[in-house]
């Protein structure tokens, strides 16, 4: 049951982005934009270097919270969510449902902006770091789908959401940012950090989005309720 | 298949509901009429599970409302003001999606679009592109294909023109023909001719009249 819905949910919030290229057309170019900016800004090749994992994580925080924006704006602007409350849908499988198609964009833009800073900033990717690149690309997009759907739907019914949400999500996914900053430094090539601390940085992650799963899946249904 | 009594609720502190009694046989129409603020709409949101009563019972296909709210909820269709549905997506895509949530075939879904009349080339249009008329019997369509028994509705008519509300109106005796059992709250009791319903009046949260109970009290 809790499969079927959140499948339901998943494939729906896919193909409505599908149909809207709202990732491609609007949180792409955006993010591109930043990436960009910030190589102009700081205008020095090592500092750009070293600084580069970061960039990518901060622009991927950014970009979120325009792709949980829209994602909820979707749910509110015909009372979508409140006829699926109504309806009884169960509350954890709508977390996981839009939780994952939030995950699918968030990977597919941490794609695009790794493959930015290597052409904008020069980084350099080695084939036995691409282990790690992944795991942490993989983990922090959890990290950030899973805290941003949480997110999401608790500001989602209230007035002051548009800047609730950025004051309430980006706090709480510092932790993502710092561990899956240092971890791709290393996959950059940095040699401020070296590869067991690296996957240190990697376990931190990995508790980060199994503490986030289970806190939304407990709490996104009574969250929901409390709010109709 | 609804049985209210002596049904309080409040809302804030206020009772939105007074002691309302009520009882909905399979297959009635009933339209829930009566001021702004009476509790219409409390009444209705009390059958689908979303409030419970502080005093007094209502059960819903035999389930109490309050203990029972999520089976409750999986067998009403509740249909406020808004249509809940997706503007990106087109006719029959929106209907799939309920038709997935309750694991209904495809089968049901294109069942569903013919019954409400949005079967050919208005299943492939994004609902942002129908009109008032169509996105309000998209919405009941998705609570066909949920197999809902019970159909709430919260002002069904409201902000639709003169063919459209008869539309509306085709369709809900055509649902009710077909067993489904519908309350929905009105304000304009002028214009429900075709539908013939059972007038159930509300006051200050409490059943004032019954034109069903005036008939009978007539024979």
């Amino acid at each position: 049951m809790i499969r079927r819905t959140a499948t339901a949910v998943f494939r729906k919030d896919l193909l409505i982005e599908w149909r809207s290229r709202a990732l491609l057309t609007r949180v792409v170019p955006f993010a591109v934009l930043v990436l960009v900016l910030f190589a102009i800004a700081l205008d020095s090749e090592p500092l750009v270097l070293r600084a580069g994992a970061g960039l990518v994580w901060m622009t991927t925080l950014f970009s979120a919270l325009v792709i949980v924006q829209r994602s909820f704006e979707l749910e509110r602007r015909d009372g979508a969510l409140d006829v699926l409350k109504t309806l009884g849908v169960d509350g954890t499988a709508l977390f996981l449902g839009k939780a994952a198609a939030l995950i699918v964009q968030l990977l597919t833009l941490v794609v695009i902006l790794v493959a930015g800073a290597v052409v904008l900033y020069g980084v350099n990717v080695e084939p036995s770091a691409l282990v790690l690149l992944v795991t942490t690309a993989l983990l922090g997009s959890c990290g950030i789908g899973l805290v941003g759907t949480l997110y999401g739907g608790l500001v989602s019914g209230t007035s002051g959401r548009d800047t609730l949400l950025p004051l309430l999500l980006m706090p709480v996914t510092a932790p993502v940012l710092i561990g899956a900053s240092r971890a791709t430094e290393s996959a950059f090539g940095g040699d401020a950090i070296d590869a067991t601390t690296a996957w240190a940085w990697v376990g931190l992650l990995a508790v980060f989005v199994a503490a986030f799963a289970v806190a939304g899946a407990v709490s996104f249904g009574p969250l929901l309720d409390s709010d109709s | 298949m609804v049985d209210v009594r002596d049904a309080v609720v409040t809302m804030a502190g206020f009772p939105a509901l007074a002691g309302a009694t009520i009882a909905v046989r399979e297959g009635d129409i009933v339209v829930l009429a009566g001021p702004n603020g009476a509790g219409k709409t409390t009444l209705l949101r009390l059958c689908a599970g979303l409030v419970a009563p502080v005093r007094g019972s209502a059960r819903v296909f035999g389930l109490d409302v309050a203990e029972q709210r999520d089976e409750v909820r999986s067998r009403v269709g509740f249909l406020g003001h808004a249509n809940g549905l997706y503007g990106e997506l087109t006719t029959r895509e929106n209907v799939a999606f309920h038709a997935a949530l309750v694991g209904a075939s495809r089968d049901e879904v294109d069942a569903a679009l013919h019954r409400l009349g949005l079967g050919g080339r208005l299943a492939d249009v994004p609902v942002a592109r129908l009109s008032a008329g169509q996105r309000r019997r998209c919405a009941l369509a998705n609570l066909v294909v949920r197999r809902a028994g019970l159909w709430l509705l919260d002002e069904p008519h409201a902000g639709l023109d003169a063919t459209a509300r008869r539309e509306l109106d085709d369709t809900l005796l055509a649902a009710s023909r077909s067993g489904a059992t519908i309350m929905f709250a009105s304000h304009d009791l002028d214009r429900l001719g075709t539908l013939r319903p059972r007038i159930v009046r509300i006051e200050s949260g409490c059943v004032t009249s019954d034109s069903s109970l005036r008939k009978g009290a007539g024979q």
